[in-house]
């Protein structure tokens, strides 16, 4: 709590403040109120309120920046964790579903195993996004009153919508999994149809609300500066939208794929090389192949993006403080003093990129005032991570597909294989980089030129405490899931939470 | 029947489910929690698990479904809730991933050790989250969150009579609901003995539930009488209705009569929690925020109703679909003319 220094002396004292300390809130934000120090005269016979009784009010100020590191690393950290599974509750039901088709098309037993092996980890690996994404839900409100407060009507909505989609997702995973054995082949495979659906419909919803805090659209503003004329349906579609879901649905293909293949490349590795490991490996794998080159071209068309609807996010993710023609592009190095040192440059490589022209104009940091620049370094050195990772993912996907399209079989060297192993974190790496480099890029704004994330954050007294708990709680999880996604990767067959133990 | 009622409405609704479907989910986790030891407690522990499993998803995303509409279509009676209640929200979503991730992992961990911590940790969740729940009803219930973010006290807020009565109340009806689903459930898989012990644990549910209601009476009065009034005046043919609901079901589960027990059990909790909402009308946060003024834009309001009547439309089937799979027996792979997976290898232990 900050209190700014303000005292005055007013006669006539509302009626509720009877003694010392008490206090009168006022205002919508927090704890912004006044509160009576201390009694100057009165009337011998009658209370305060009466005319002619002074005293002195101090102004207090709620201000919740207070709070702001420990809301931001809770959020960090909440999301960062859902996001991982989000990725398998987005491609993993297409991977799952397409293993079962090909697997009841070429009547392949190790196929539909394969499948039915996937089913379950979907389901542990479903259960474990949706309970950390209730635990979101809740801090949506909990850390970021300010936001919801102002803008809720605008960008709620498509939470709205993406609960509907993650119910029906929730629905029928529980039916997949549950109708494994009750339904025909052909029915199981259209009743997982909505989960499949589901899972993207819901991945664009919460994308386009993330979107939106980048471009805000979709309403006006009045004098007061509030919020009128809400216009929830085209808020969900501002400018950053397509190419965010698009960046995020192709990078939750290619964090499964590669994640998958990646349990499967160890298994390889320790030699064994049965015809469940060689397609558990093959599937995910060719999938993840197939997206890498798409997303790479998906990324110039996102930079783009940026680059026209926020500039600072840009000249942060380049460290470029002075507005450039022909600017170079800058691979590593760091931001020191307003000048990035001991980076690599192509030069004009920023200006094609951008304007598709050598000699276009960058703006640089210099055009942004100091305190609404995002802090230069965390986001140049995540979106250089990104982007490094993702073209090493590129080089795997293009062996891969050149020894494949060459001799229709996988590369024969162990080193491949260790290529692949690592290839799954790596992805998971790339993509935190991505949403550092967004989310840290939008900083000091939640919602870009209008509402700072300080102004945001609840005032309420605890949050370090509640931050502590949040660090506990998701160390156990983490501990538990990797335990037990551990014992599904080492091949025991175990059974998913939807469904039905047989009595042993 | 103006629009912000009837976005408040919706979202009341899906409470309702909540406090039905995921409410019975909790129930279960709790006479998980209250079974005994591993071998005595294992054919309740069993039923449990296999009457909540493919189900237990789908029924906790009532949650946030009512979340979500609130946020959008009241974002700033919303904001000062959770800002003010947070301490036990954050600790019911602790609450919900514990028992989740527990309920989850529990059936892939082998060793009996394992097994029993994700079963504590499952079971003792399904006590604590109702409970921080019923605290946080009763913090808005009793008045005691101002609609100003973080203006209420973020401990008496929900360390209070009201909220204590709130708590317990939810944790009793969950446990009584759970009860009256798991007898008729036993019943249908031909567990006899169990149907009958599942049967004594719904009627001494119901009986303690009574009483404690009885004793609630007193603590509103005192505590919160904004509720209170509304509850004893507007609200009192639903309370009334709410009584009459649940002695009728304690009279059928005496004639072992489940099916019908469980609809007029389902009946006397949507009674008792559409008298809250009697009693409060028309304050969102007693006791000056008015659901009117706490209501966002008239489009937004709107856009919510549309998503809402389609979401309807795609949830309602989906669901029976999935609860009549439910009923269903499993078939042997070769029933469908399946390929049957040759065995796995097994990995290195």
């Amino acid at each position: 709590m900050e209190y700014a220094a303000f005292l005055a002396t007013y006669s006539a004292l509302p009626a509720c403040l009877t003694k010392q300390g008490d206090r009168l809130l006022l205002g919508i934000y927090g704890q912004t109120g006044l509160i009576f120090t201390s009694v100057g005269t009165c009337p011998a016979d009658g209370g305060l309120a009466r005319e002619g009784c002074e005293g002195v009010l101090e102004l207090v100020v709620a201000d919740g920046a207070g709070n702001l590191p420990y809301a931001r690393h809770q959020m960090a950290l909440t999301l960062g964790w859902h996001i991982i599974f989000a990725c398998f509750g987005i491609a993993f039901p297409a991977i799952v579903v397409f293993t079962e088709w090909l697997g009841h098309r070429k009547d392949d037993a190790a196929l539909t195993g394969l499948a039915h092996t996937w089913a379950k980890a979907m389901g542990v690996l479903f259960a474990a996004g949706a309970v950390s994404g209730t635990l979101l839900s809740f801090e949506m409100g909990i850390l970021w009153p300010g936001l919801m407060d102002r803008f809720g009507a605008v960008f709620g909505f498509p939470f709205v919508l993406e609960g509907f989609a993650f119910f029906v997702e929730a629905i029928f995973v529980g039916v997949y999994l549950f109708g494994w054995n009750r339904l025909s082949p052909r029915a199981h495979m259209l009743s997982s149809l909505p989960m499949v659906v589901a899972g993207i419909a819901g991945a664009f919803f919460v994308v386009s609300a993330n979107a939106w805090m980048n471009n805000p659209t979709g309403f006006r503003l009045d004098a007061e500066g509030d919020v009128v004329d809400a216009k929830p349906w085209a808020a969900m579609f501002g400018p950053s939208t397509w190419p965010q879901f698009t960046h995020m649905w192709l990078a939750a293909f290619m964090v499964t794929g590669f994640l998958i293949a990646s349990v499967y490349g160890v298994g390889m590795l320790r030699g064994r090389r049965d015809r469940h490991h060689r397609m558990g490996l093959l599937i995910p794998l060719t999938v993840a192949a197939i997206m890498t080159p798409v997303q790479i071209g998906v990324g110039d068309w996102i930079a783009n993006t940026v680059a026209d609807n926020q500039p600072a996010k840009l000249a942060a993710m380049e460290g470029q403080y002075k507005t450039t023609a022909g600017a170079d592009l800058s691979l590593g190095g760091l931001y020191v003093d307003d000048e990035l040192r001991y980076s690599l440059e192509i030069p004009h490589g920023l200006s094609l990129l951008i304007h598709h022209d050598p000699d276009g104009v960058v703006p640089g940091l210099q055009e942004v005032p100091a305190d609404q620049r995002p802090p230069v370094n965390v986001v140049h050195i995540a979106y250089n991570a990104m982007v490094a990772i993702g073209t090493a993912l590129l080089g795997l996907a293009a062996w891969f597909g050149l020894v494949w399209w060459r001799r229709r079989r996988l590369p024969r060297t162990a080193w491949f294989l260790r290529a692949v192993a690592v290839s799954g974190a790596a992805a998971v790496a790339a993509m935190e980089a991505g949403w550092v480099t967004t989310e840290v890029g939008r900083q000091p704004w939640i919602v870009y030129g209008l509402m700072r994330t300080k102004e945001a954050v609840s005032p309420a007294g605890g949050l370090a405490w509640g931050l502590a708990a949040v660090i506990v709680v998701y160390s156990l999880l983490s501990f538990f899931t990797v335990v037990v996604l551990r014992r599904m990767a080492l091949g025991r067959d175990t059974l998913a939470p939807q469904e039905e133990e047989v009595p042993r | 029947m103006t629009l912000a009622y009837a976005v408040l409405g919706a979202a009341f609704a899906g409470l309702i489910a909540y406090a039905l479907f995921g409410g019975a989910d909790f129930g279960g986790g709790i006479w998980d929690l209250l079974a005994g030891d591993t071998e005595r407690g294992r054919a309740v522990r069993e039923r449990v698990e296999r009457s909540i499993g493919p189900v237990w998803e789908a029924n906790h995303v009532w949650l946030i479904f009512v979340l979500v509409v609130l946020w959008t279509g009241f974002s700033g009676g919303f904001a000062a809730a959770v800002t003010t209640l947070y301490i036990p929200l954050t600790l019911a979503a602790f609450g919900i991933i514990a028992r989740g991730a527990a309920f989850a992992y529990r059936k892939s961990v082998g060793t009996l050790q394992m097994r029993r911590f994700f079963g504590a940790a499952f079971a003792l969740s399904s006590l604590l989250t109702p409970f921080f729940f019923g605290a946080v009803v009763g913090g808005v219930a009793s008045g005691r969150v101002p609609p100003r973010i973080a203006g209420g006290d973020v401990v008496t807020s929900w360390a209070n009579p009201t909220s204590l009565l709130g708590g317990t109340l939810a944790v009793l009806v969950c446990a009584y609901l759970a009860a009256v689903f798991l007898c008729g459930d036993a019943r249908r898989d031909g567990e006899d003995e169990l149907a009958e012990a599942f049967r004594r644990r719904a009627l001494a549910t119901a009986v303690v539930t009574g009483v404690v209601g009885l004793a609630g009476i007193a603590v509103l009065r005192a505590d919160a009488p904004v509720l209170f009034d509304g509850l004893t005046g507007r609200g009192l043919p639903v309370v009334l209705l709410s009584v009459v609901a649940g002695l009728t079901a304690l009279g059928l589960l005496l004639a072992r009569r489940y099916i019908a027990a469980r609809l007029t059990s389902a009946l006397a909790v949507t009674a008792i929690l559409v008298g809250w909402a009697v009693g409060q009308y028309p304050y969102l946060l007693l006791p000056s925020l008015t659901v009117e003024q706490a209501a966002t834009g008239r489009s937004t309001l709107l856009a919510l109703l549309v998503a809402l009547c389609v979401g309807t439309v795609i949830l309602v089937p989906s669901l029976l679909f999935l609860y009549t799979l439910f009923q269903r027996p499993p078939y042997p792979p070769e029933h469908f003319g399946r390929p049957t997976a040759s065995a796995r290898p097994a990995g290195p232990e």
